[in-house]
């Protein structure tokens, strides 16, 4: 994707209603004419992996996600909130080691200079033991909030080992849909991929079509997720779908290689490929501009 | 069991037909070389990791796991199971493409399930002799 979006440059993707920013530049188009109430910034941060150790894909594994929050803390504007798409802690046999790891996390996220911090678990935090010590750290598995106009839903296709969102979490999904305006704005928060990104190497969700036939009866839904390590912008009729960086390792694209497996560290180049995003919600045009900052200022 | 009663029974209508069915395979029950395949998964990996077999000749995966639940995908052909233990879990196809082809576990288990991957290669029907 990287080799599509020219750096430094702003990119109008076609039809998806999203500007996607590119290296953390602070220059932002057309932001001037837009009252100050009507939009908000929110930051996505995703597989952070915390616990993760191999130095040939990342030496610094006890330090980038605290150097994540700094970067965080270091934004011109501050967040309204932060969310983490899910894989927060590299998995564990062990569920003492699981614990310590989401204490772990918990402690150094806690450092992030924001009000309001929303989680949802990834294969990693949730798979092993359908998602029980995750609930004792982080609260629901799946969960809604407003926020100054926009619906969010965070959906979990985690807990189920076989990455599924499951009947029951879909009824619950329709139900509270149900009670929702026709043209509500709604940012869908999840962890997989809803679509079929790549089967061959598991990036999809079960039932994610299931989910996605109900979520195109609202003309207003952008979905945000993570998994897959790198950014990459998909449209399923009018709804997109954006994944976000790791902040630990980056994963090759989509059938790019015969093997799914982490892109190795470059001392060159150290930090490349990971990062975070700022999002901007133009609450009135229900449109998203993307702005994806890297782990280290000058990458 | 179904498998056995069919051979038999082409057999016997071989045998009443006389020399006329000796060497047709266009029925694809009569075949004899058909590969039964038992892989066994276990963390992380799947035993064997690479299986061969040849493009037309219908194929019995049986799959079983050693340890906790793992899954098996093969999305090249639209192949899917669940993989426990103590259950044998049969998927037969008939592989109508050859190829070198990826099959992977779909069931998160564990530290290592990224890496638990196989490869299945279908060779050239023609290379049957
Ligand atoms: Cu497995």
């Amino acid at each position: 994707m990287n080799n599509l979006l020219n750096r430094r440059d702003l990119l109008k993707l076609a039809g998806m209603g999203v500007a996607v920013f590119v290296s953390g530049t602070t220059v932002r188009a057309g932001g001037s004419s837009q009252k100050e109430n009507e939009s908000f910034y929110f930051v996505q941060l995703s597989d952070t992996h915390w616990g993760f150790s191999g130095p040939n894909i990342n030496p610094d594994s006890q330090g980038t996600l605290k150097k994540a929050v700094a970067a965080v803390n270091a934004l011109d504007e501050r967040p309204d909130f932060v969310v983490f798409t899910g894989d927060l802690t590299q998995t564990s046999d062990d569920s003492r080691i699981r614990r310590d790891r989401m204490a772990e996390f918990r402690d150094i996220v806690s450092q992030l200079n924001v009000k309001t911090v929303r989680f949802m678990p990834g294969e990693h935090d949730a798979s092993l033991d359908r998602g029980e010590a995750y609930q004792e750290f982080f609260g629901d598995l799946h969960y809604t909030f407003d926020h100054r106009g926009v619906h969010f839903i965070s959906l979990d296709n985690v807990s189920d080992p076989s990455g599924s969102v499951g009947d029951k979490q879909l009824l619950w999904l329709q139900s509270d849909l149900k009670q929702m305006k026709k043209d509500a704005r709604i940012v869908v928060l999840t962890h997989r991929p809803l679509f079929d990104l790549y089967p061959e190497w598991d990036w999809a969700t079960r039932d994610g079509s299931a989910v996605i036939d109900v979520l195109l009866q609202h003309p207003n839904v952008t979905v945000l997720y993570g998994h897959i390590h790198q950014e990459h912008h998909h449209m399923t009729g009018h709804i997109s779908h954006h994944a976000a960086k790791s902040v630990m390792w980056a994963l090759p694209q989509p059938g790019s290689l015969p093997r799914k497996a982490p892109i190795s560290w470059d001392p060159a180049e150290p930090y490349r490929d990971l990062g975070f995003r700022n999002v901007e919600a133009k609450v009135a045009e229900a449109q998203y501009e993307i702005e994806e900052f890297p782990i280290v200022r000058g990458q | 069991m179904n498998m056995k009663r069919l051979i038999t029974y082409t057999m016997m209508v071989g045998a009443l037909t006389g020399i006329s069915m000796v060497g047709r395979s266009t029925a694809r029950e009569m075949r004899t070389d058909e590969q039964v395949v038992r892989i066994t998964a276990s963390t992380f990996q799947f035993q064997p990791s690479t299986i061969t077999v040849k493009k037309g000749v219908p194929v019995t995966l049986e799959l079983v796991s050693e340890d906790r639940h793992h899954g098996f995908k093969l999305a090249d052909f639209h192949l899917r199971a669940e993989v426990k233990p103590g259950v044998v879990e049969r998927i037969r196809f008939v592989p109508d493409k050859a190829g070198k082809f990826t099959f992977i576990c779909d069931v998160f288990c564990g530290d290592g399930h990224e890496d638990m991957t196989g490869t299945l290669l279908v060779l050239e029907d023609s290379i049957r002799p």
